[in-house]
This record gives structure tokens, sequence and C-alpha cells, in this order.
């Protein structure tokens, strides 16, 4: 028997509070672009931990019946991998995966002269402390306020601009995969004799470039050293379609991550869009025959593979989502960190359909889902 | 003011117990301000809360694995989730424990036996508390069924051998003085080597165990505690002695604190076995209880050595083989069922300060009447450590 001791990167003292059994699940709040303060204090000490688990199992009816989950996400039994007791309170999040899913930023928008559309969006780098499991605490650099960051949505050829301001108390920079100059890299010693490179805490920078190629891309902080920023969360997607956009279909995004909280450089928890069990303790719902379309991407640090597989069904695989054929009909995709791609698929039958990382490993550590087809 | 005894000069001293009290008094007055107040000066303590959580026992029963952990930090720790071979299972028993309190984890686990597994328990902050089960096997479970064979067990590894070895009376009694030294200086090296191997044993014990209520030092304090209570118990037995003139029981009253001694001794290795059992690290055989019985025995003539020449009734030989060799029947209760590691360090300081007290009441006994260390002595003593260490061999399991 042998006991690891708490590491911890933080200054400060780490405030411990009890969470709130069954905490309303509120609806994701875009957070306030300035609000830099973190939510210290929002639940006071002495609330019961303890939300009893124990619904009866997950029902598979062929009618595609909702088992309604409620609140507690806490599974009564080991049927399969799930946190143990309570649930996560998203609302000192400030963020919901079931509304990250299908939460879009499209930015605002105007005409420049000729024309052409100016996308415009505001991103602050923020340190937060956020709630991964039920109860774990975890003091994460975001991105607005979010882990993943927002994901930004625009159309091929559009001229972009992000302002960019870091109000954390570290250097960060945004380095967006895509193709722009060097100076709008986000990185560290290259654009700084125009503003660029690292960005200092209360700095900022306008990264400026045209949306191309179009596909499902991503932006990330590139200060060293570089894991930990990465991992402590400071990624998104980005997302840029073709001009002739993509047929109609329920889309969601889901950025596969993880997180060293004991600073071991290996994952205690993992999940898609942060909160391990997330989609398993309340499932996605999507109607049958419906098309569906996933923007999968790998952050995970420390570990080199992650992958995506769905039960019951198959669905098309567009690798980077940089053309319009897919390369593969298949049930699983495998990827490396920053790789990702768009899924296309139909559920034809109605009922609880799984899909999770086929390293089981991460799939009994958080990254594990349900759809729930009706 | 009138003035008090004849030894109260002053006529205005204030009571004893006054000048006792003061210093107390104050003491409070300073606990209470600072405790009220916030102790002026030092502010908030720096840092982040220190989590230190110590596993003192895993329990598996079919399909689930129980972990007591002790909080041994400074700080409160919160249990949020329970990770078996990396996957997170549903488990009862988390929430926060306090300084120095316990909690006890229970997660339904399909467990095979023989196969390890590592278990970490995740804390609100993130950090994480691993124990390790090396090859899982059942947790013999605390019925009457059980104790009776740890009693059994007992009676095997204490009573029967102590029992055997006080069988050498007879010869002894038949022994000439020279004998007679040899065989006091013998049970010195013999009691030298227990104490030596209990120190280690308490040691190994106290160090893997929860640090917060003393770790080794429990050994230490265990030791010096018994050592002095024997020391105080022998002072008054030989101060009854004199009064009443009788100079007859000095043999047995030896007698009786080397079977305290060995006793204690042997109530450590009762713990010790029965929790190795209870862990399923031991695998009970003949063989084991043989090398137990023929390592014990030699404890049995231990007792009886300062007996040669004293008529004792049988009930009072009997009562000495039961105060040796009975308590390792408790340990291996102890030690089946309620295993703590800082409860039994202490038990094996007791054994170590009780072992050292004996060999100061012998050995006066071993010297010739020169005072000077012989050859018998230094014979003795070899040979006392050297059967004990060829014996021990036979336990080594």
């Amino acid at each position: 028997m042998s006991s690891r001791n708490t590491r911890d990167a933080l200054g400060g003292r780490i405030s411990r509070r009890r969470l709130l059994a069954g905490g309303a699940i509120a609806g994701m709040s875009i957070p306030a672009l300035h609000e830099l303060i973190p939510h210290q204090g929002l639940h006071g000490g002495g609330g019961s931990a303890e939300a009893s688990g124990g619904h009866a199992g997950h029902g598979m009816g062929a009618d595609g019946a909702m088992e309604e989950m409620g609140a507690t996400g806490a599974m009564g039994h080991a049927d399969h991998a799930a946190f143990g007791t309570g649930t996560v309170d998203h609302s000192f999040n400030g963020f919901d995966p079931e509304a990250m899913l299908r939460d879009f930023d499209w930015g605002r928008t105007r005409r420049l002269p000729g024309g052409r559309v100016l996308r415009e969006w505001d991103i602050v780098a923020q340190d937060r402390e956020i709630e991964v499991a039920p109860g774990v605490r975890y003091a994460a650099w975001t991105y607005n306020g979010r882990v993943p960051g927002p994901t930004l949505r625009c159309r091929e050829g559009e001229r972009l601009r992000i302002r960019f301001v870091n109000a954390s108390t570290h250097p960060h920079t945004m380095h967006f995969h895509g193709v722009h100059s060097a100076f709008m890299d986000g990185m560290p010693g290259i654009g700084e004799e125009r503003g660029g490179g690292q960005i200092e805490p209360g700095e900022s920078f306008d990264y400026e470039f045209d949306a191309e190629p179009f596909g499902m891309h991503l932006y990330h902080c590139h200060v060293a050293p570089l894991a930990a920023h990465i991992a402590k969360g400071l990624y998104g997607a980005f997302i840029i379609d073709p001009k002739e956009g993509r047929p109609e279909a329920d889309e969601m995004v889901m950025v596969m991550n993880a997180f060293d909280t004991n600073f071991d450089f290996g994952n205690e928890v993992y999940a898609v869009n942060t909160v391990g069990f997330a989609y398993q303790d309340r499932p996605i719902r999507v109607k049958r025959d419906e098309l569906v379309r996933i923007y999968l991407a790998n952050l995970v640090e420390y570990d080199p593979i992650n992958s995506f597989h769905l039960h019951g069904n198959f669905f098309h695989h567009f690798p980077t989502g940089t053309s319009l054929e897919p390369a593969e009909f298949t049930d699983i995709v495998v990827q490396g960190q920053a790789q990702r791609c768009i899924l296309e698929m139909r559920f034809p039958k109605p009922g609880r359909y799984m899909f999770h990382g086929h390293k089981t490993e991460f799939a009994e550590l958080g990254w594990s889902g349900f759809f729930e087809v009706s | 003011m009138e003035a008090g005894t004849g030894t109260d000069i002053g006529s205005s001293r204030p009571p004893a117990w006054l000048l006792g009290a003061v210093p107390l008094a104050l003491l409070a007055v300073a606990v209470v301000l600072l405790v009220t107040v916030g102790a002026p000066g030092l502010g908030d303590r720096n840092g982040v809360p220190v989590e230190d959580l110590a596993v003192e026992r895993t329990e598996l029963t079919p399909g689930e694995i129980a972990l007591t952990v002790r909080n041994e930090g400074p700080d409160p720790v919160s249990i949020e989730q329970v990770s078996v071979n990396d996957g997170y299972f549903p488990f009862t028993g988390g929430g926060e424990v306090g300084r120095l309190g316990s909690a006890t984890l229970t997660v339904p686990y399909p467990w095979v036996e023989g196969e390890a597994y590592e278990i970490f328990l995740l804390t609100s902050t993130g950090a994480t508390v691993v124990a390790n089960v090396d090859a899982a096997a059942e947790t013999p479970s605390v019925d009457p069924g059980f104790l009776g064979l740890m009693a059994l067990l007992g009676i095997y590894v204490g009573v029967i051998p102590v029992a055997i070895g006080m069988l050498w009376l007879p010869l002894l009694r038949r022994s000439g003085p020279q004998i007679v030294r040899w065989l006091l200086a013998f049970t010195v090296g013999l009691l030298a080597f227990l104490g030596v191997d209990a120190l280690l044993e308490g040691l190994e014990v106290a160090g893997a165990g929860p640090q917060a209520f003393g770790g080794a030092a429990l050994v230490l304090l265990g030791a010096a505690a018994s050592y002095l209570l024997l020391a105080w118990a022998d002072a008054r037995m030989r101060a009854r002695r004199e009064r009443a003139r009788s100079q007859g029981a000095a043999g047995f009253q030896l007698a009786t604190l080397i079977a305290i001694g060995i006793g204690l001794h042997n109530l450590g290795e009762g713990i010790l076995i029965g929790s190795a059992y209870s862990a399923g690290a031991l695998a009970l055989g003949s063989f084991l209880v043989v090398g137990f019985a023929i390592h014990n025995t030699t404890e049995g003539l231990a007792i009886v050595a300062p007996l040669a020449e004293e008529r004792v009734p049988v009930r009072r030989l009997a009562a000495l083989g039961l105060i040796a060799g009975a308590p390792a029947i408790a340990g291996a209760w102890v030690g089946a069922s309620i295993f703590n590691p800082s409860l039994v360090s202490v038990l094996f300081g007791l054994g170590i300060g009780a072992i050292a007290q004996v060999v100061v009441q012998i050995w006066p006994g071993v010297k010739p009447g020169s005072g000077r260390a012989d050859g018998t002595v230094y014979g003795g003593l070899i040979a006392g450590v050297l059967v004990m260490y060829a014996t021990g061999l036979l336990i080594s399991a």
C-alpha cells in the first residue's frame, strides 16, 4: 500500500466546498466576457454530497421510451463504470455539456467594403476552477470561462477577426489550425514586433486571417510548457463550413479531453466536452432516421491516442472534414492529439446506443455516453 | 493572618495548588484568546491544503472491495470518486474525512482471486490515494468459527509450545548452579533476540501505517511505558517481600516478569499471524505451526529457568504458562478482526519494554559470584541468540 500526496499547481489555497446534491442543471449560460472573478464561494459547506444513486438499469425498450435519468447521474450498481456519488454542478462551472454539445458560436458579422463578410469574436483567457467529476475540482485555464473553449464557426472565404484578451495570470496565445500568416500563428517568439507572439497577462491581440480551408479544425494555446497549457483547458473547436454548405443535420461538437488532476502527467478523468460520463448520465437525444453530424476532435494530452466508437450503427468518416466525400464507412475512428474529423450517421432503430473511447480504460474513466434514439 | 504550620514561614503564602493552577489558568486564557481573535501576526496558513490519507485495511468479499482509510494530514480530505484498475465505479462511504478520522469505502466490484488490483481514491482537489491488492483473496468473515480457528492457532503457536518448554523444569532442578547460570544467560540471549525481533516488526508495522498518531514513536513510547510500569511493579513487590522478610519468592517473581514479557511478545506475534491470515498472505500449514512450536518452546524454558531452586505449585506454573502463551490467542483475534497499525505498534512497544525490564532483572543472577561475566555467561548468551535465529528460520512464512 502506498499513498501519493497532493501536489497542486495552484499557488493559492484551494477552497473545498461540498457538492450540493442534485444541483439544478442550469441551462448553458454564456459567460460574460469580462467576468474575470472566479466563482469562489458559490456553495456553502455542509450540503449533503450523497445523491442517492440507484435507478434500476438503463431502459433498452424497443419502442425507444425514454427513461428519465433526472439530475442524479449516479449509478447505484456496477453494470458498467460510472461515478460513485453526486453530480457535477454545471452552474458552478458556468457551462453544461448538454448545452455545449450543440452550441456553435457564429460570432458577429458585418460587411467589409467590397461585400466580403468580416466575422468577429471576443475571446478572454481566464483562470478558473471547474468541476470535472462529481465533487472533484480542477484549476483550469479557460477560453471564455469554459473547457473546451467556444466552438468558433464560420464559412469558407470569410475574413475572421478574433479579439483575444489575456485576463489570466499566465501568458497565453491562440494558435489556430488553418492557413494564415506567420505572425497570426499564436506562436511565442514569432510576430512579436507586430504585437503578436506571446500575449502577456493584461495584454490583448487581434488574430486576423481568412477562413480556409473548410473543415473541422481547432485552436489552442501554444505557450510553453505546451503540454500544461493544453492539458489545463486552453483549446476549442474551429469549424469552417464549405461555401456550398453541408446537408441539413442535427449537428453536435465533441471535443475528447482529459484531466490530470493529480499532476503526475497521466490523466485521471476522461470525457467528451470535459465532464466525465456527462452523456452517460444524460443521454444525447436524437431522432430516428435523422442525419446526425458530429464534429469530433481529440485534445487529450499525455496519452498518445484516443478513439470514438459507436454501438449498433456505422457512420461516414470525413477526416479533418476537408472533403465532402467520406473516406470510409466504419464504427470506429482513432485519433492522435489534435486530429479531428466529421462523422455522419442516421439511427434506423430506436433505443439507447453507447458511444465511447475504445481505449476502454478511457471509457471507464469517464469517456462514455449514450445516444437515446426516439 | 495567622501563621500556618512550622514549615510555613511567611504568613500569607498561597496554597500550593494555587501556585500550580495559575500557569494552567493563564494557558487556558491564552488559548481562548488565540482561538477567538486569531493568532495576531501569524495570519492564515500558507500553501495548499495538505491531503494525506493512509489505507489501513483492505477487505475483499465476493463481488465487493472495502477500503478503510485514515486522514493523517492536518486538513480534512473529501473522497469523491473511487477507481479500481482504471475504471470509476459506484461506491458508498465517500465524503469528507476529518483530521485523524477514518472512513470505509465499499465498492461493488467483480474481483478475481489471485489477480492484482490498483485502487485509487480521487479527492475533491483531484489528488489520488493509491491502494494495491497484490493478490486478491477473500477476507475471512469474523464469525465464531473463524474466532475458533484463530484460538486454535494461538494455542498451537503460543500455549502448547510454552507449556512443553516449561517441562524442562524437573531437569533444571537436578542441574548444578553452573548449568542454571548458563540457562539464565541463554534466556537473556533468547529475550534479546525477541526484543530486537519485536523492535524490527513493530517499526515495520508502524512505518507502513498512518503516521498521524506517532508512527515509529508509538513503538518506543510503548516500550518506555511497559519498562517503567514493570520496574515500578517490581519495586513494589520487592518492598512487600522485604516487609514480610520472605526471600523465597524471588525466583517466582522473576519468572512472572519473564512470562509477562514473553506474553506481550506473543501478543504481537499472534496479531501478525492473525492479520496475515485474514489478508490471505499466510498459508497455514503444519510446517508453519511446527516452526512456531519449536521456536516458542524455548520461551517456556526461559520462564522456568529462575525456578530451579524453588518449589512452585503446579497451578502457579500453569498460570505462568498461560500468561506467556495465551496472549497469542488474543493477538490472533485482534489481528484477524480489527488490525490497526497504530494499536499494533503500541503493543509491540509494550513487549519490547517488558523484555528489556526482564533482562535487567535476570542479569544479576547470570553473573557468577565473582561479579564478572565468564565463559558460561557468554556461551549462554550466544547460544540463546543462535537457537532463536535457527528456529526462527522455520517460520519465515
